[in-house]
């Protein structure tokens, strides 16, 4: 069973965030990473640039294949987790800390709509 | 409808966290826990064991078998000999490529053909109606489809013969390419060739559907890593081994896929032969190569590939190297262009072009002896 963490939110695409006032970090579920499986490149956003929720701002690859990142929430990227170029596979050893990027978000609203964790760990059960 | 299984299905199954996904309509495991990069590890430097069961098989046998076959694939089949091995492709008559398979020839009269477990439908149809000598007057061998019947373990890597011969001693006695099909483990009845499909040494064993989990189980444990079809994938590509639908297809010819090694342009005829005759005479355009990422970026299937700011093709099938810790393809791109080793070329990857280079293949090559 996949690890989920009560105090964050959801996508149905398995990004995870976490807001702090109009800050969202991002990152992607344990789920997702143990689905995609060894991770050996993240292609990552550029800072400053803008994305609509939904929109693909960035590519996670394994040995596998590709798999697309997209906007949690609507908004500019602010930070990007720049660690991962050197080493990606800490998203499979803490999906949870390798955040991928940090966005400055336009409509902090957005975030209560994504999935809390009881929500999610349904979604999960749901596409099994 | 639901997935096909093979014999092995229920033992790794049971493997805990394996991965299992659809391959071409079969369930098939992708990774057993350690992962894909850790299987293909134990492969370049002990031995893993795949199963592949879902290969087809077909019993070819009969007075006109070997004239059959010689012209139906590209390879030359006459001048083998009974206990050889020898890969092939099939083509159709504008010299695409119908399949790549190995042929095992039994006796004079008997022919075993190995194909594509994606291709086996439309090879057996191909191999028994379609073709143009199913066409003419002369009558066909008799043509089984066994592939139900026969369960494939494959055994790869440098440490694939000590294990085998703690259950098979006679396993130390085939040269590359052949096999022997008196042999057995206990009661099961087993052929073995000296093949494979990673660019290590290994075996491929082939047994009765219901000898396959014995003989599995017993393997792993004398310590055999336990390979998905994730580590196959990434194993053959650094040996330059082409797959079907990727490298291969029917709208590439053996000439382009740089394959014209296993096409005998002196037989006096097989299917697709004056096709690739002509594109030998008129130029090949295209040619399968091998680069490496120069930018950072992940080149894959279907990307293309730019040479002074013009599109020259694309990539066929690309991956981080587990071997090498780079990321690397096989591109089919126009030949003519003068593109040697070395040469800089881009990859357009999510719309930005990404600068690699050609380099020699294949991308890993195994040392000492076979």
């Amino acid at each position: 069973m996949s690890e989920i963490k009560d105090d964050l939110r959801y996508t149905e695409n398995h990004e995870w965030v976490v807001l702090e006032g109009t800050t969202a970090k991002v990152g992607i579920s344990d789920y997702a990473q143990d689905s995609l499986g060894e991770i050996v490149y993240v292609e990552l956003p550029e800072v400053d640039d803008e994305f609509e929720q939904g929109e693909e701002v960035a590519s996670i690859e394994s040995v596998k294949a590709a798999a697309p990142i997209y906007a949690a929430m609507s908004g500019r990227v602010k930070e990007v987790n720049e660690s991962l170029e050197d080493s990606p596979e800490a998203v499979n050893e803490s999906p949870y800390g390798a955040y991928i990027y940090v966005m400055e978000v336009s409509d902090p609203d957005e975030y209560e709509k994504l999935m809390d964790s009881d929500a999610y760990e349904a979604f999960l059960k749901a596409n099994e | 409808m639901s997935n096909k299984r093979t014999p092995l299905y229920p033992v790794y199954e049971a493997y805990p966290g394996v991965k299992i996904a659809d391959f071409h309509g079969w369930d098939l495991p992708i990774q057993f826990a350690d992962g894909i990069i850790a299987e293909h590890q134990a492969v370049r430097t002990a031995a893993g064991l795949f199963d592949v069961s879902h290969m087809g098989e077909f019993l070819i046998q009969g007075a006109q078998a070997e004239s059959f076959i010689d012209q139906l694939v590209t390879n030359n089949i006459v001048s083998m000999k009974p206990g050889t091995v020898r890969y092939t492709l099939m083509c159709y008559p504008d010299g695409g490529v119908v399949d790549d398979l190995i042929v095992y020839r039994i006796s004079e009269i008997q022919f075993l053909l190995v194909v594509n477990a994606g291709n086996r439908k439309k090879d057996f149809t191909w191999i028994t109606r379609e073709n143009p000598l199913a066409q003419g007057e002369t009558p066909l061998p008799e043509i089984r489809d066994q592939s139900d019947q026969w369960a494939l373990l494959a055994l790869q890597g440098p440490q694939a013969q000590e294990m085998l011969t703690q259950l098979v001693p006679e396993a130390a006695d085939i040269s590359f390419f052949q096999f022997r099909d008196d042999l057995a483990y206990g009661d099961a009845p087993l052929l073995i060739s000296r093949t494979g499909y990673t660019g290590e040494d290994g075996f491929e064993l082939y047994m009765n559907s219901e000898d396959a989990p014995e003989l599995w189980s017993r393997l792993i444990s004398l310590g055999v890593m336990p390979c998905g079809l994730g580590a196959r994938d990434t194993l053959r590509l650094e040996a330059k081994l082409p797959l079907y639908g990727h490298e291969l297809s029917d709208s590439v010819t053996p000439l382009e896929a740089n394959l014209a090694v296993f096409a005998d342009l002196e037989k006096p005829y097989f299917v697709g032969k004056e096709a690739l005759v002509h594109q030998k005479e008129t130029g090949i355009p295209r040619s399968l190569r091998g680069l490496e990422m120069i930018d950072s970026g992940v080149p894959r299937e279907g990307y293309e590939v730019y040479h002074q700011g013009a599109c020259i093709g694309h990539i066929t099938s690309g991956t981080k190297s587990p071997t090498l810790q780079k990321f690397i393809a096989l591109a089919l791109i126009e030949r003519g262009r003068g593109l040697k080793i070395g040469d800089e070329i881009e990859v357009l990857i999510r719309s930005k072009r990404k600068k690699a280079r050609l380099v020699k293949t294949p991308f890993y090559k195994k040392t000492g002896r076979s």
